[in-house]
């Protein structure tokens, strides 16, 4: 090769369209290593698959005489997906520590590019993953009884969408300090099972007592579970008694709050979490 | 020409350790500096300093003409790096593990195809473009990362330890790219090493020891400036041998590397005086050229390998100390 061969590179200044490329590139990054990692996908469908059909045939036909014309699966689909959404962002965010483990975080780190592009990428490409997830759940709604309406596919596909975003962005915060897989396994096990536990996925949230009532309110994932919940429900027919059993909706005070409230609670906290991670980073250098 | 890299008076201190006890040089473009010191001399300190991934406790340093503190981003628009452990998507291909390094430091879209294939054929990876790098060998990664460090025409390639770990093939071929790499590109390359034998290829270097800097110079320069040859000789009494030189030559001789070892002008022709007069029988001698080896141990008053064993002798205490 002569010298006049040289391809010879000069990086333009920053800006906003080196900005997006980096957010693309970690993005497409996450989407890669989904696409080439079949175990990790199917083991994330395990468990919602085996609550759903398992726990969930088994309860239902416990509980069958008291929510006549529903099946407990029903309810329980919403949740499982949710579930889905998150165990799957979560181990997107995992991803980070385990990149730092094998260095090539430290690739991130000294490149000439925002921390927040990097996060933002991070947080985007878990959530664009966690959602592919979702749709296999999604998937299923017509074996457990949720018609396969359009609007309410769009709907849930969006509320996955934004709690793939927020939990991801949990995680990301989660992982900007932790130095082994292990104990960020051990952190999210400990964050994620009474999450899921109080978020109303797996038991209604209606007439419980009031200790766990104030814990299932001040849970941030009661808050993302509900609005998929409510919009199974809206596409179902069932008895007005029922529908309050299984979806009282989240009430502050005897107040209902309206389902665009609590997706904006979402929304606030997955861009407070954002932010944090991001200052989080920042300060990790 | 300003300088590609300026340091004054750089320090780090981690805790109460000093790391890095205010080193200053300077590194001219185009040339290929090398950082030589035993390992925990304050290196890979130093070079993170330089690579904005440690903030400096005190002093300044300039790379490419930008402060490493203030002007974090324009010295990493112009640094390309290579470190001691792979920084490597093992998942993604040695393709896919360029193109994201590309759209990461803004690479022109234009020019990536080119300038990916080009550096890609350097390293001679062109026809493993496709192939996951969990499946590469050490060798391959390090010439991968080589690679990726210079996609985006750096004006100042950073190497930690480029060559350690590696086969003496791969090593090779590793100064065969640098060396081409001066002669196809407007570079300069800062470079550190605990091969002696490596060091001779940089136009100059610096020796670091405790975090200081002992002595800054082209290699030739400070071989000639120890102006003694090194003669090591086994005897039947080490001991009787140093107390022998000292009084009979007044040569001040150190065991190391288990031989009595001395520094002597013209070490050919004294020789057969040594034979003559040391009054003891001697088993071998060999006579050789200073070395950067002798360099390392005129300026430091200890050959690398025993700065090394002493260095980790020390950490074992500590370990044990903290038990």
């Amino acid at each position: 090769m002569t010298m006049t061969d040289v391809v010879r590179v000069t990086l333009p200044r920053g800006g906003a369209a080196h900005d997006v490329r980096a957010i693309k590139i970690v993005l497409h990054r996450e989407l890669l290593r989904f696409v080439n990692d079949r175990t990790r996908m199917l083991s994330s469908l395990v468990q919602p698959v085996l609550w759903l059909f398992v726990l969930g045939t088994g309860i239902g036909s416990l509980v069958r005489d008291s929510i006549p014309g529903i099946d407990f699966r029903t309810f329980m689909f919403p949740g499982m997906i949710a579930m889905t959404v998150i165990t799957t962002g979560m181990f997107s965010a995992a991803s980070i520590v385990w990149d730092r483990e094998f260095g090539f975080l430290r690739e991130m780190l000294v490149a000439p590019v925002s921390r927040g592009s990097i996060v933002l990428g991070k947080c985007l490409g878990g959530a664009f993953v966690a959602t592919a997830q979702g749709v296999i759940i999604l998937a299923l709604a017509g074996v457990v009884g949720v018609p396969y309406a359009p609007g309410l596919l769009l709907t849930l596909l969006g509320e996955m969408f934004l709690a793939a975003f927020t939990i991801t962005a949990f995680g990301t915060l989660l992982a900007a300090r932790m130095k082994s897989m292990q104990s960020f396994f051990g952190v999210m096990q400990m964050a994620i099972m009474p999450m899921v536990f109080l978020s109303g996925a797996m038991f209604p949230l209606a007439n419980l007592p009031s200790w766990l009532h104030v814990l299932t309110t001040v849970n941030p994932l009661t808050y993302a579970v509900d609005p998929m919940r409510h919009a199974v429900f809206a596409h179902l027919n069932v008895p007005p008694q029922v529908d309050a059993a299984l979806n009282p909706g989240i009430v502050w005070f005897g107040w209902r709050l309206p389902i665009g409230l609590e997706l904006g609670v979402v929304t606030a906290l997955a861009l407070i979490l954002l932010g944090v991670a991001i200052s989080q980073f920042k300060r990790a250098e | 020409m300003s300088a590609a890299v300026e340091v004054r008076g750089l320090r780090k201190s981690y805790g109460k350790v000093e790391a890095v006890k205010g080193v200053g040089f300077e590194v001219l473009p185009g040339e290929v500096f090398g950082f030589l010191g035993p390992n925990g001399a304050g290196k890979t300190t130093t070079i993170s300093m330089l690579c904005t991934l440690v903030n400096p406790t005190g002093g300044t340093a300039t790379v490419a003409g930008h402060d490493v503190v203030t002007e974090r981003d324009e010295v990493r628009r112009n640094i390309g790096l290579v470190f001691q452990d792979p920084t490597l998507d093992g998942y993604l291909t040695a393709e896919q593990n360029l193109r994201f390094h590309a759209e990461l430091y803004g690479v022109p879209k234009h020019l990536v195809a080119d300038r990916l294939r080009q550096v890609m054929e350097m390293v001679a990876l062109w026809d493993r473009k496709d192939s996951k790098v969990m499946t590469f060998s050490g060798g391959m990664k390090r010439r991968l990362e080589i690679a990726r460090g210079l996609l985006h025409s750096p004006r100042v390639l950073f190497l930690d330890e480029p060559t350690v770990g590696l086969d003496p093939q791969t090593r090779a071929a590793i100064w065969g790219y640098i060396n081409q790499l001066r002669q196809t590109e407007d570079i300069t390359i800062f470079m550190t090493t605990h091969y002696m034998d490596e060091a001779e290829y940089c136009d100059r270097i610096a020796i670091i020891d405790h975090g200081e800097i002992v002595v800054v110079d082209s290699p030739e320069a400070l071989k000639a400036s120890v102006g003694k040859d090194r003669v090591q000789i086994q005897t039947g009494d080490d001991q009787a041998a140093i107390k022998a030189l000292r009084e009979r030559f007044g040569l001040d001789a150190q065991i190391r590397e288990g031989q009595v070892t001395f520094g002597v002008p013209g070490g050919e022709e004294f020789v057969p005086r040594l034979f003559a007069e040391l009054g003891l029988p001697i088993r071998s001698v060999s006579v050789s050229r200073p070395s950067l080896d002798d360099v390392f141990m005129e300026y430091t008053g200890s050959t690398i390998r025993d700065a090394e064993s002493e260095g980790s002798k020390n950490q074992w205490m500590k370990v044990m100390a903290r038990r």
